[in-house]
């Protein structure tokens, strides 16, 4: 190394942006630049994928051209099995920002006869980045070599020197590797790339799948330790970070009526704030689910979208649940208006459910969307994770000025403690509540929280009748004597 | 992807043994192996061979038709099927089973 470069690392690491949505968070920016990183992970992890987001991105968004050396896959079949995420390797190619080399060596085609090294590989590597000018090189997987090359010590070696001299060719390089029993890679490849190493994981636990991605290493910078959840979602990997948003969304000044009137006047006499995330939090039976559908079949009747996912319920129950208080929904549903989709949260995991969402609300581009209820989740996750997953979902529904309803289910003694993780996260928290007045039940409602406008402090009676919902005062001041039990 | 370069050249000429050796460079291994190659090759096929030796430092694009990882490397293009000696081809007993001129023992 020269004594410049060495200079330069002291003062400050250069990244190279890998461009995967969370990835650069948790990294600080993303890969170091001009050295190799190696990642590693068992079959299916999403190796693969990910070096060629790395190249893709950084020849599409980076103008950072990259050479893609592929030792299990040819061209056709990557260009192939990207193209479903969108990615045209094809025009990248013809662009001349990117090159594939497929490199096919068969173990009973070759013959070893004495001294050799690894110069052709080393040729190829470096005609193919000096042609396009390549600032980024992925090496999928090199590990190959050792099923075909039965020289051990000569390919070690080799490697090595490829490793440092991509160093001095100054690319930053994606190295992948098959996960080790034991240890990070099969073959000890750790033991030569010292900069970076990134470990994907595909786990199952309690029939539950999940991926998963730890940055092990990361040489002269600060990164997060944790395991970081990931998707594999139509665009790509996803690794959901809390912050991978962050809080830049617009936020629109519009109105949204809740669809009860009475309530519309609670929120200083217009409703929710369109695009803002709405709880609503109670024990079982005080009304979640009416006031989710009041609200969604006013947004209909106005001609929005709504879709709204239901963890409890199916599509059929909750239409005959809402005839009962007067509210039709499925005029609705035939309109098109408003789609259910009904999942339990146990039919697979906070990742997967999150990836659904994604794409239905991608697809479907709805005005509002329903979850009811978000605490059925915590069956799947634990309370990180969920709000992980929450976070994700409203900040993706934020930046897309959707205005989210939750609801959520709370313990009797301990009204709120199962939502208090997110409730950080919500701009208009309503609670719903099972009064014992006079030995009578009456359902209560009052407005937590609401940000951003003025809105009342009373507690109001909530009743669900065959006509709808209707809000009125609480009756506090009943007919004491005669119900008084002794 | 591998297809036997010109047909013509090797119909025109008596010798059918197309041999290509891939170096880079004069390095000591690939003399070494350029001088075991024609030994061999006087030993064995006299008069019905042809080498071509494949310098990649001065073309660096032809590695990747041949798939060259190893230098150096000896391709058999012909007779069919391809086969690939890689190393300095100082054992020659290898070098003969990977030509396919003696059985492997």
């Amino acid at each position: 190394m020269t004594p410049a470069k060495q200079n330069k690392q002291v003062k400050l690491l250069p990244k190279s942006p890998t461009g995967i949505p969370g990835m650069d968070e948790i990294t600080g920016g993303g890969l170091p630049k001009g050295r190799p990183t190696l990642v590693a992970g068992s079959a299916g992890c999403g190796k693969t994928l990910f070096a060629i987001e790395f190249l893709v991105n950084g020849a599409i968004q980076y103008n950072e051209p990259g050479v893609f050396m592929a030792f299990e896959e040819n061209a056709e079949e990557l260009a192939q099995n990207v193209a479903s995420l969108g990615f045209d390797l094809k025009e990248l190619i013809k662009q001349k920002k990117l090159i594939i080399d497929y490199v096919r060596i068969e173990r009973a085609e070759i013959q070893e006869t004495g001294e050799y090294d690894l110069e052709g590989l080393f040729i190829r590597l470096g005609h193919a980045i000096d042609t396009i000018g390549a600032k980024r090189v992925a090496l999928d997987t090199v590990e190959v070599l050792f099923s075909a090359l039965p020289n051990r010590g000569i390919l070690r070696a080799e490697l090595q020197r490829l490793f440092r001299w991509l160093k001095d060719k100054g690319v930053s390089a994606v190295i992948t590797a098959e996960r080790g029993d034991g240890t990070v890679t099969r073959f000890g490849l750790e033991e030569y790339v010292a900069d970076c190493v990134i470990l994907l994981d595909h786990r199952v636990t309690e029939q539950m799948s999940t991926r998963r991605l730890r940055i092990v290493k990361y040489r002269g910078t600060v990164h997060g330790t944790n395991e970081y959840p990931f998707l594999i979602t139509k665009d790509g990997i996803s690794v959901l970070p809390i912050t991978s948003i962050g809080l830049n969304h617009k936020a629109p000044a519009g109105r949204v009526p809740t669809g009860i009137k009475e309530l519309d006047d609670m929120l200083g006499g217009k409703g929710y704030y369109r695009g803002s995330s709405i709880l609503l939090s109670g024990t079982a039976g005080t009304g979640k689910s009416s006031l989710a559908a009041a609200f969604v079949d006013a947004a209909c009747q106005r001609g929005e979208r709504c879709l709204y996912f239901s963890f409890e319920e199916s599509t059929e129950q909750i239409i005959r649940n809402m005839r009962s208080i007067g509210i039709d929904l499925s005029p609705l549903v035939k309109k098109g208006l408003l789609q259910f989709h009904v999942a339990r949260p146990t039919l697979y995991g906070l990742e997967m459910h999150l990836v659904t969402m994604h794409e239905l609300i991608k697809q479907n581009k709805p005005d509002i969307v329903v979850l009811d209820p978000i605490t059925d989740f915590f069956a799947v996750g634990s309370h990180a994770e969920v709000k992980a997953v929450l976070t994700r979902i409203i900040d993706f529904l934020k930046a897309n000025q959707i205005t989210a309803l939750f609801s959520s289910y709370t313990e009797e003694d301990t009204p709120n403690e199962s939502v208090v993780g997110v409730s950080s996260l919500i701009d208009t928290w309503i609670s719903l509540r099972n009064l014992e007045n006079h030995g009578e039940r009456q359902r209560g409602l009052f407005i937590l929280k609401s940000r951003g406008m003025a809105h009342s402090n009373q507690i109001r009676s909530f009743e669900l009748t065959n006509d709808g919902i209707k809000i009125g005062a609480l009756d506090l001041a009943g007919p004491r004597t005669a119900l008084n039990p002794a | 992807m591998e297809k036997s370069k010109p047909r013509a050249r090797t119909r025109r000429a008596e010798k059918n043994w197309e041999l290509r050796l891939y170096v880079a460079g004069q390095t000591p291994k690939s003399l070494t192996a350029f001088a075991n190659l024609k030994k061999i090759c006087e030993e064995h096929l006299a008069g019905q061979y042809h080498i071509e030796v494949i310098d990649l430092l001065k073309k660096p694009q032809l590695a990747s038709g041949d798939q060259i990882l190893a230098i150096p490397t000896l391709v058999r293009k012909l007779p069919e099927p391809i086969r690939k000696i890689i190393g300095d081809l100082s054992d020659t007993e290898r070098v003969l089973v990977g030509l396919n001129l003696r059985e492997q023992k």
